[in-house]
């Protein structure tokens, strides 16, 4: 009894916040269970949702987790800055600090950009290209329950076993086992290993339905730019994710084998982590980054009423910048002392980058230029993204000055650029993307009262919250400090900036409740292209149907769907005959699989090695199964076809 | 997968009447697996360099050189090597539409992964009676790693091509069947090819200094 007490108390974390959280998720998953049973709504989860490989439905589940996951760490954020609000303050404690920021950061960048990007590149690229879904929509599946169950793993660690408390970039020798025993950093480990597999196939599955899928006629310089931003991004993310496996499986290996990678003793060396992490971290950052310059190009084209300025440039830009990335990581550790040769290559190769970058925004701009601007939301958010940008660009810039960078490193300037890039970058993309192509996945338009409540509150709130942590940085407060002693002129910067994370918050209140009313009172979007907009997504009824295009286009433009409606086209051509459609079967596998890698994850995370073997073992058997599975796909009959075609009022 | 009959454009006009090309999903999963070999060499270059800055960290264990034993490894190289030369005759007799010979040569790549696996298992026992296990150092930590994270690709390979022989006996050379006797192929080789690096880069100037 004894035993089982003294496991049960180390198994879940028990503190008041922990509790907190226990009686809220165990409060939100029974009002879950609740309404699915009381409306009798599994089958359909599990028919519609769970087992969908329709690349259109999993974007909206990739959106909707990530919007979950922004609020979670919104939630950490928040309790940061409200323990440094004032000097000694006590509200967290060390421990507790260190947790949340080791949180905050791994679900911001792992759980909240990445399953964002992916939403949008899974709800647009097949549009845009005129392709019927991707090149392997079982593997999409795959993808995304990877991911899903890898963020579960990583969020119930502040219930159970613990929190990683590492920071994001988890360096040994803290995150040894000597130095950080527990399950924490197993799940920080196990939960990015488990949903990194999922996101190089999303990047392998991306790439070929680009190069092989596109409609007959669109040839790559006729492509939409955010299908080239997502051409982009897939490059960097097959060739900079296996540097990451490697940094955690290595770490892994040592925590758990008692191997010797980075390890103080045994001959380890902690700096080789460092060079694997940045190997990956820094492409990462672009792979984040060049869908949202995807999503601004087509925004600002569309609400100018203009041809994208510059179009060889921007496409160039793109590619210079994915190939530069992998080129400058050790900008993220000069310090090392690698020495001046090298720390110069790296600098210059980083300030390389700001070239490319600012001839983006000048096309922008450009396209802007005499063009009909037409103030939406979408349009909104990208215009505050560029001084933004030009600004993170710029500290960027600064930071890659290796010598000044002995006085910036680590201190809270950093921390200004890097949100400066990734919020007003990365963030504010998405937000203008979500805006932009909500019509098309769900068939009503966001209302505008509380989307611009939304988009002031947050983005005044955005430059009180860290135009202070610049000085601050230079007046030397040093990143992941818990607390700080009075009169060090610090204090009402922190203030100031704690005030605007929470005017920030409250902004993300009022997007979210913009999206609630606006479901309660929707817009209809009856035309499939309510913004009066340029690519093929447009000339498809909102939502699309499920097999997207009933016949495929020919391409011969640029802006296939403008040239169209120039040419007094309402919707698309639809003389030609149909066909019977070819479509992949939905199937339970992937949410299994993602399951089964949870089950195994868990097993490693609290070394229950029989658990964890008997979850890779389900794996494997799902894979042959699946191989000796050849009933995968079938075909929609013309007729069915035409039903679905006139409810939309088409033929 | 999704679209066949529509995006002809892209069919596999270069790739005559092979089989495996024949289907336009055959075609995307060919080239999509080639992305994902590209992303397994990033992997196991990952491996290379970890090797490579450890290599000498013995921490007072056994170095390369006290270790590694000349006609052992040799004798998994030349067992890989040839598997992946049988593995070409297989892909030759697909080609000709001769399934028998085809699994035969299967099956003989088969045997003969299987006994660089247990070659390479022996290996690693011997090291490890030694004493010799991967906390005992980083230069073995990085050894076990690399040379065993090859070594569980060729496993997982050997259970692959035999389902993949099943199917073949169970459903005949098809285009679906074909494509996926030919992706092991890839994946195959490929193995070989990171042999061809561990050997050089790890036995080879192991036992040179
Ligand atoms: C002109 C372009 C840019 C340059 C020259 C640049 C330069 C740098 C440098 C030198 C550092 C390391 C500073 C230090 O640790 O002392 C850094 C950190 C960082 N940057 Fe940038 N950056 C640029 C754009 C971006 C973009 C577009 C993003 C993301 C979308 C980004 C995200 C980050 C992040 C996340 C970190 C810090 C990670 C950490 O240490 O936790 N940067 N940047
Ligand atoms: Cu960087």
């Amino acid at each position: 009894m004894g035993g089982v007490k003294q496991f049960l108390s180390h198994f879940f974390v028990t503190g008041p916040f922990e509790i907190g959280g226990d009686v809220s998720i165990g409060l939100v998953s029974l009002a879950i269970l609740f309404v699915l049973t009381r409306y009798k709504l599994w089958g359909w989860l599990w028919r519609n949702w769970l087992t969908s490989v329709d690349h259109k439905k999993i974007g909206i589940m990739y959106m909707l987790a990530a919007l979950l996951m922004l609020f979670r760490g919104g939630v950490d954020a928040l309790m940061i800055r409200t323990q440094l609000a004032l000097p000694n303050s006590q509200f967290l404690g060390a421990e507790h600090y260190d947790q949340i920021f080791t949180t905050h950061g791994t679900i911001m960048i792992l759980f909240m950009a990445m399953p964002f990007i992916f939403a949008m590149m899974n709800i647009v690229v097949p549009l845009q290209l005129g392709a019927r879904d991707v090149a392997f929509p079982y593997l999409n599946a795959i993808s995304f329950w990877l991911f899903f169950f890898g963020a579960m793993l990583l969020n119930i660690s502040f219930v159970i076993g613990g929190s990683p408390d590492a920071g994001w970039v988890n360096y040994p020798p803290l995150a040894e086992l000597q130095f950080s025993p527990g399950p924490g950093d197993n799940f920080y480990l196990l939960s990015i290993l488990i949903s990194g597999i999922g996101s190089v196939a999303t990047g392998i599955n991306f790439l070929v339905t680009i190069l092989k899928m596109r409609a007959p006629g669109m040839s790559l310089m006729k492509m939409p730019m955010f299908s080239w931003a997502v051409f982009a991004t897939c490059i960097d993310i097959i060739f900079a994710f296996p540097a990451l496996t490697i940094a955690l499986g290595l770490e892994f290996a040592d925590r758990i084998l008692g191997a010797h990678f980075f390890t103080l003793n045994g001959g380890g060396n902690p700096m080789m982590y460092v060079n694997l992490f940045w190997m990956w971290g820094h492409p990462e950052v672009y792979i984040v980054i060049l869908p949202a310059f995807g999503i601004y190009s087509e925004v600002v084209a569309t609400f100018s009423r203009k041809r994208l300025f510059g179009y060889t440039a921007m496409v160039t830009s793109l590619l210079l910048i994915a190939i530069a990335s992998y080129f400058v990581w050790l900008h993220h550790f000069f310090t090392m002392g690698a020495g001046a040769d090298v720390n110069t290559f790296f600098a210059i190769a980083s300030m390389f980058i700001a070239i490319p970058t600012g001839v983006k925004i000048f096309n922008w701009l450009f396209t802007m230029f005499r063009g009909r601007i037409r103030m939406t939301i979408p349009m909104m958010w990208v215009i505050a993204f560029i001084p933004n940008f030009v600004i993170g660009g710029s500290t960027g810039v600064m930071l890659a000055a290796a010598p000044a960078d002995y006085q910036y490193h680590n201190s809270y300037f950093l921390v200004a650029h890097f949100h400066q890039v990734l919020i007003g970058g990365v963030v504010y993309g998405m937000l203008a993307g979500m805006y932009y192509w909500w019509p098309k996945m769900f068939g009503f338009i966001l209302e505008e009262r509380f989307a611009k409540w939304g988009f002031w509150l947050f983005n005044i709130g955005f430059y009180v919250c860290f135009m202070p942590q610049y000085p601050l940085g230079l007046m030397g407060m040093t990143r992941r400090m818990y607390t700080y002693p009075a009169g060090l002129g610090w204090s009402s910067l922190n203030m100031i900036s704690t005030v605007g994370a929470f005017v920030m918050g409250i902004g993300f209140i009022f997007i979210v409740l913009n999206i609630v009313s606006s479901i309660r009172h929707p817009v209809k979007d009856t035309t499939g292209d309510p913004w009066d907009a340029r690519t093929l997504e447009w000339s498809l009824p909102s939502p699309a149907p499920h097999y997207n295009f009933a016949r495929i286009p020919v391409i011969d433009s640029r802006d296939q769907w403008w040239e169209m409606k120039q040419k007094g086209m309402t919707k698309p051509d639809d003389s030609t005959p149909l066909a019977p459609i070819h479509m992949p079967k939905n199937s339970g596998k992937p949410f299994i699989m993602g399951v089964l890698f949870f089950i195994a994850g868990f097993g490693f995370v609290f070394n229950w090695y029989v658990l964890a073997g008997l979850g890779l073992l389900g794996v494997v058997i799902t894979l042959f199964a699946r191989s000796f599975d050849y009933d995968t796909d079938y075909y929609i009959p013309v007729d069915e076809v035409k039903h679905s075609e006139a409810a939309f009022g088409r033929s | 997968m999704a679209v066949d009959v529509d995006h002809s454009v892209v069919k596999s006009a270069d790739h005559g009447t092979m089989l495996e090309y024949s289907t336009e999903d055959g075609a995307l999963k060919i080239l999509g697996f080639w992305f994902f070999l590209a992303q397994d060499m990033i992997l196991f270059a990952c491996l290379f360099a970890t090797y490579l800055i450890l290599h000498n960290r013995t921490a007072g264990g056994p170095s390369a050189m006290q270790l590694f034993d000349v006609p052992g490894f040799a004798a998994e190289t030349f067992i890989l090597l040839t598997s992946s030369f049988t593995y070409g005759i297989a892909t030759f007799q697909m080609r000709n539409n001769r399934l028998k010979s085809m699994l035969i040569w299967m099956g003989i790549t088969v045997l003969l992964g299987l006994s660089f696996v247990s070659l390479e298992l022996k290996e690693f026992i011997t090291y490890v009676l030694q004493g010799a296990t991967i906390s005992r150092s980083a230069f073995l930590s990085a050894f076990f790693t690399l040379v065993g994270t090859h070594g569980l690709h060729v496993t997982l390979g050997i259970f692959w091509m035999i389902s993949v022989m099943i199917q073949l006996v169970k459903r005949g050379l098809t285009p679906v069947t074909a494509r996926k006797a030919f992706i092991v192929g890839l994946y195959w080789h490929f193995l070989d090819v990171i042999w061809v690096f561990i050997f050089t880069v790890v036995y080879l100037t192991g036992v040179m200094k």
